[in-house]
């Protein structure tokens, strides 16, 4: 079964009268249960393609199906309810509401999506534990380091088991040992939940964890291979 | 339900992200508030009794006339109803507060001068709750029955006549004939009334006396019957009709003098205009308070959109942070306007301008009147106006597009 399918996805910007082509012509198939590294250099175009994956963005002409389903062309609100349901995101930063504790920000989603507050407070407590801060869910944001904050944004991301894990740069702004430690949450997170996970960086480390490593450069697949990861 | 649960714990916690800006918001809303309740109470109180002290020169809350008394206000226009039939009706009808009245012009002179006036041949025991005069006021003593043979007067027209009590007077007016019916009176007291007026356009004298001058046996001018509140006459009125029947003219106050009616509707409109006006300049700092919220949380507003919050949800999220704010301000506006009226609730002697104010029928003292209903309206129209302010930048903030929005510097 496929996860992830884009199909000749093209997206141009422009800066001034300067054409920047950040998706030209990309196609891809993930697998469920897959682990993917999208990996190119500034300006790749890989946080356009996670965007474009996620509904957050829409390509200028191509398809992008996420289990079967096409969603280039659904309107805001579809694509907030599949983001809801289906998607959890991680990005780089600013990943957690600030006024929300711990605790709070890992349930926000599942509140939203009507899980019942006993049941959600429970998952959320379970979640934050197996992500390693346990005992920090009254904290707010503005008081827990940068990998703390992260794992709090990973915890959320996962907590409602989304089929798909969209992750933009979730090492850029931790330590090795963190990102270390992230990346093993993830692996662990694709193992035994069977979550698909696409991971856009350009961290040697984070590649190292991918089954699937897909080279991207500007705006367009140049490598794509499996590997054993670390 | 649910929703408004999230969206009502983040706005709360987002109102007080800033708290020198919220207090600084709050601080406007609730003087703004405090303001616009406080000087409607005043407004309210000063034409209330405006209004009062108008009715209070009919008096009555509803009135009974011949159907051409109006347009001439002679012995020849009387109720075509007997005295002793009406007050039979209407003792049986359950009836407090009512009067029958002879009510003619007159002319009355002192061995000085002579004035005309109106003519009020009462029963001072049923006008005792309904008239202008404060019975324990009058200087020298009121009437004390129907055929009491004195006459009172007002202590401006004692000084225009050069008479005092004691003095004898004459009365003249009309029979219904046509022919002169007058008649000397001793002066037995000087009223006072709190529109100055009022003193020199009445005179006083008893029922029977006055129909036993104009010769005009158990007949009467007048029917007034006072309800408990002159904005609630509809009830009586219709009792009231039923009563008497065809053949007479039965008007509410308002209808009786069309200017206090029409001020009512004036102050009515007046007050709504003068609310708006307090919130449009509220207006200005609360939309650029919500602006300048949303503004700081655009990057957090693009990570909610992201996750999966609708965009109604976010303008709901501004929507509500700008409701709350507005409602504590007039919580707290509302409960100071009401601290504030307090203390002076018992009125504020502004007879340093009473001649002035009595030109517009206004009397030297004023009560502030806080009613609920103004203040609904203040709070209503306050938070319906704020929720359409807060729309714009809350429209702005649902139509980020989450990937431009999380990414925004």
């Amino acid at each position: 079964m496929t996860a992830v399918r884009c199909v000749d996805l093209c997206k141009t910007y422009y800066q001034g009268e300067e054409a920047i082509k950040a998706l030209d012509h990309v196609s891809i198939e993930i697998a469920e249960g897959g682990f993917v590294c999208l990996s190119a250099p500034s300006g790749g175009g890989k946080t356009t393609l996670l965007n474009a994956i996620g509904g957050l963005d829409k390509p200028d002409s191509g398809e992008v199906y996420i289990a079967g389903r096409r969603i280039d062309n659904l309107s805001k609100g579809e694509l907030a309810e599949l983001r809801l349901h289906r998607i959890g995101f991680v990005f780089q930063a600013f990943n957690l509401i600030p006024v929300l504790t711990a605790q709070e920000n890992v349930e926000f989603v599942m509140q939203v999506q009507g899980v019942p507050a006993a049941r959600r407070g429970k998952l959320a407590l379970d979640i934050l534990e197996e992500v390693g801060i346990g005992g920090l869910e009254d904290r707010l944001p503005a008081d827990m380091s940068g990998g703390q904050q992260q794992r709090v944004a990973v915890a959320r991301a996962i907590v409602s088991q989304p089929a798909l894990v969209l992750a933009d740069e979730p090492t850029a702004n931790l330590d090795s040992k963190t990102a270390d430690g992230l990346m093993e949450l993830f692996r662990h997170l694709n193992e035994h939940h069977k979550t698909t996970f696409v991971i856009a960086t350009h961290d040697k480390r984070v590649m190292s964890y991918a089954k699937r490593l897909i080279r991207m450069l500007d705006g367009r697949i140049v490598g794509d291979i499996e590997q054993d990861a670390a | 339900m649910r929703m408004l649960a999230i969206l009502s714990r983040l706005a709360w916690r987002n109102l007080w992200r800033n708290h020198r800006r919220t207090v600084i918001m709050l601080a406007a809303v609730i003087i703004g508030s405090w303001a616009m309740i406080f000087m409607t109470a005043l407004m309210r109180g000063m034409v209330t009794e405006m209004i009062r002290d108008g009715i209070s020169a009919l008096p009555g809350h509803v009135q009974v006339h011949h159907p051409e008394y109006r347009d001439d206000p002679s012995v020849a226009n009387l109720i075509p109803i007997r005295d002793a039939e009406i007050a039979m009706r209407f003792q049986a009808g359950g009836f407090e507060d009512w009067a029958t009245r002879v009510r003619v012009p007159a002319v009355i002179t002192s061995e000085y001068d002579s004035r005309g006036v109106t003519l009020l041949g009462i029963d001072p025991t049923r006008e005792r709750n309904m008239t202008f005069v404060d019975y324990d006021e009058v200087e020298g003593r009121f009437l004390e029955s129907v055929d009491d043979s004195g006459v009172v007067i007002g202590r401006k027209l004692a000084r225009t006549l050069n008479t005092k009590i004691g003095k004898r007077i004459v009365v003249m007016s009309q029979d219904p004939d046509n022919e002169i019916a007058d008649r000397g009176f001793r002066v037995v007291g000087l009223f006072t009334a709190n529109i100055v007026s009022f003193e020199e356009a009445f005179i006083f004298v008893g029922k029977t006396t006055a129909q036993t001058m104009l010769r005009i046996d158990d007949q009467v001018s007048e029917l007034a019957i006072q309800g408990d509140d002159y904005r609630d006459v509809e009830t009586i009125y219709a009792k009231v009709v039923e009563l008497v029947g065809d053949g007479v003219e039965v008007k509410r106050w308002y209808e009786l003098d069309a200017y206090l009616g029409t001020m009512l509707k004036v102050m009515d409109g007046f007050l709504l205009v003068w609310i708006v006006v307090i919130f449009l300049a509220l207006s200005f700092g609360l939309v650029n308070t919500l602006v300048m919220a949303v503004f700081e949380r655009v990057r957090e507003i693009g990570l909610m959109l992201a996750l999966g919050m609708k965009p109604r949800n976010i303008l709901g999220q501004i929507v509500i942070e700008s409701l709350m704010l507005l409602a504590i301000g007039l919580a707290i506006g509302t409960v100071l306007a009401w601290a504030a009226v307090q203390p002076i609730k018992d009125g504020i002697d502004v007879s340093i301008v009473g001649e002035g104010m009595d030109m517009w029928g206004m009397s030297s003292v004023l009560y502030p009147e806080l009613i609920l209903s103004d203040v609904i309206l203040a709070n209503v129209v306050v938070l319906v106006l704020g929720f359409l302010a807060s729309l714009s930048p809350a429209w702005r903030a649902a139509h980020y597009e989450p990937v431009e929005a999380i990414t925004k510097v």
